[in-house]
């Protein structure tokens, strides 16, 4: 069945093969490890980069920031909409970025290598200051968060009297909860809970569509990031985490060491007037109003008198 | 440690055979989507294709049509009737994409599976006095039978490839380790669920090529058997002149 010139060809195909899959092991663990840099810094010395996730919340962020430091006589580049972190860390890390909006908890659980067993904001954000490489500096953080949650419909929060995580155990039939796929993994996942709380939860991986799970009754409990605009449009509730078994996630600015005293004030201040209600609200009149960033950024900073 | 023995070693801790999202269970849920999509992908196209097939008419719009699906972007398309379709009607979305994925392969196996038996064949049936029925299903579909398998293969590779993103809509799938383990870094674990994936592909390949090779007609494969009939055929002829 196979000719002679069919049985070389195999043949020599077997062993591109084999020998494709025996330099892989010369590959390290992370295929998507960057080489690392040697922090360069960026490179005028006077336009401050300032970078954004692809998500609107935290271009609004990025865009009070932006202005703020421009009524401060700063010269801003705005690079906003970059994508997740495993597209912009390596920016920031290598000071190409200067400024950029992140939050600590899921910050220190993306750059940390060991287990994290730290959840209020004050050790998350200690733990965090230790973990940032030496060119990385972190400013205050703010009230607000974007945080995981356990979140239920109010009108289910009242029929059974939640209002924290434990009391989940006093639901009589079963309770799923619906989040992303890698909440299952989490140190806050239903598995976690059972240990904290004792209570026992099912889990789906509703991903993208976890908001309208809930909503049309699939699931009971939902992992809503807390600054989801949902909490101020939609009838749902987030219960309480006495234990603090969810790692906290505030928002903090991640600023280049070199400039980070050139910034510290105006960033500062603006951390300690963003509140979780403020942020929530800008989110709505970003998503519901659908207003651009620069104009929700203007106007808040005219509300709370920081331009 | 090489990344694929961390993906080896993965696949074979005792945390991936039990559970909620256990390999076999993965396994089962990937087989039953990819099986009930290609089915009811072939109950639409194979008819058709052997309609464009047998008539001879239509076959540039099935070309078309197939050459536009193949180019569907399936994350895409899954995620948009899921938001058109509503969060209870997850399953349905993804199988309506699955089935559109698979459509293009059963009907060119199905249409080329037809055009390619010489005409000459289906006189020699009609001369035996067939009917038209006689024809399409004992000769027609029975000689068109290899590409039609061919066909098969090819939508159930793509299809068992693209079932991977099912997982992203929570519907298990071997594409759950890849989907989890990109947030959580755990690149030993994406590696794992990519080789499961692609070992799938290849077993079922492997197994369609077989059947593709016995589902031709024994008198036409290619091999020892014309060479045998040739060798009978010349012995008979010399034994005849000899006695005559």
């Amino acid at each position: 069945m196979f000719t002679a010139r069919g049985k070389r060809s195999v043949f020599a195909v077997g062993l591109v093969a084999a020998a494709a899959l025996a330099l892989t092991a010369c590959a390290s663990s992370n295929p998507l490890d960057e080489p690392s840099d040697s922090g360069e810094s960026s490179g005028s010395g006077d336009t401050i980069v300032i970078g954004s996730q692809a998500y609107y919340s935290n271009e609004i962020i990025a865009e009070i920031y932006a202005q703020a430091l421009e009524a401060a006589d700063v010269k801003v580049d705005r690079q906003f909409s970059i994508g997740q972190r495993d597209a912009y860390w390596p920016d920031v890390e290598s000071g190409d970025i200067d400024i950029f909006p992140e939050y600590t908890g899921s910050l220190l659980e993306f750059i940390s290598d060991d287990e994290i067993d730290v959840t209020s904001p004050d050790d998350v954000f200690a733990a965090l200051q230790d973990t940032l490489p030496e060119g990385l500096t972190a400013l205050d953080y703010a009230e607000a968060s974007d945080q995981d949650s356990y979140t239920v419909l109010k009108s289910f929060a009242e029929e059974n009297g939640l209002t924290t995580i434990g009391d989940l155990s006093k639901v009589t039939s079963q309770v799923t909860i619906g989040a992303a796929p890698e909440f299952e993994q989490r140190p806050y996942s239903p598995a976690a809970a059972k240990e904290v709380y004792g209570v026992d939860l099912t889990f789906s991986a509703t991903g993208p569509t976890t908001l309208e799970s809930l909503l049309a009754g699939q699931i009971q409990v939902a992992d809503i990031y807390t600054a989801d605009p949902a909490f101020e449009t939609e009838e749902i509730v987030a219960l309480e985490d006495p234990e603090n078994l969810i790692i906290s996630s505030n928002v903090v600015p991640i600023v280049s060491s070199d400039i980070a005293d050139d910034v510290s004030d105006v960033l500062n201040a603006i951390s300690a007037k963003l509140t979780g209600e403020e942020l929530v609200a800008l989110n709505v009149l970003s998503t519901v109003d659908q207003q651009s960033s620069a104009d929700i950024a203007k106007k808040w900073l005219e509300d709370n008198d920081l331009v | 440690m090489n990344l694929f023995a961390e993906a080896f070693a993965w696949m074979l801790a005792p945390e991936q055979w039990t559970g909620n999202y256990a390999l076999p269970k993965l396994l089962a849920e990937h087989l039953a989507l990819t099986a009930i999509s290609v089915l009811i992908a072939a109950v639409i196209a194979v008819p058709i294709g052997w309609l464009i097939g047998h008539t001879g008419k239509g076959r540039e719009i099935a070309v078309a049509v197939s050459g536009a699906a193949r180019a569907i972007p399936a994350f895409g398309l899954m995620i948009l009737l899921v938001l058109l379709l509503g969060v209870l009607r997850i399953p349905e979305a993804a199988v309506i994409t699955f089935v559109l994925l698979a459509i293009p392969s059963l009907l060119a196996g199905a249409y080329t599976g037809l055009e390619a038996i010489d005409r000459r064949i289906i006189d020699a049936a009609k001369a035996m006095g067939m009917t038209s029925w006689q024809v399409f299903w004992k000769v027609e579909v029975r000689l068109g039978l290899p590409l039609l398998v061919g066909g098969i293969r090819s939508a159930l590779l793509q299809v068992i490839a693209t079932v991977t993103i099912a997982a992203y809509v929570n519907l298990g799938g071997l594409g759950w380790p890849i989907i989890q383990g990109i947030p959580l870094q755990k690149f030993d674990q994406v590696l794992a669920g990519a080789i499961l994936v692609a070992a799938l592909a290849l077993v079922v390949d492997l197994l369609l090529a077989a059947a593709q090779h016995a589902a031709v007609p024994a008198g036409l494969r290619t091999g020892s058997a014309p060479k045998r009939r040739e060798r009978a055929r010349s012995q008979a002829s010399a034994t005849a002149t000899a006695t005559a």
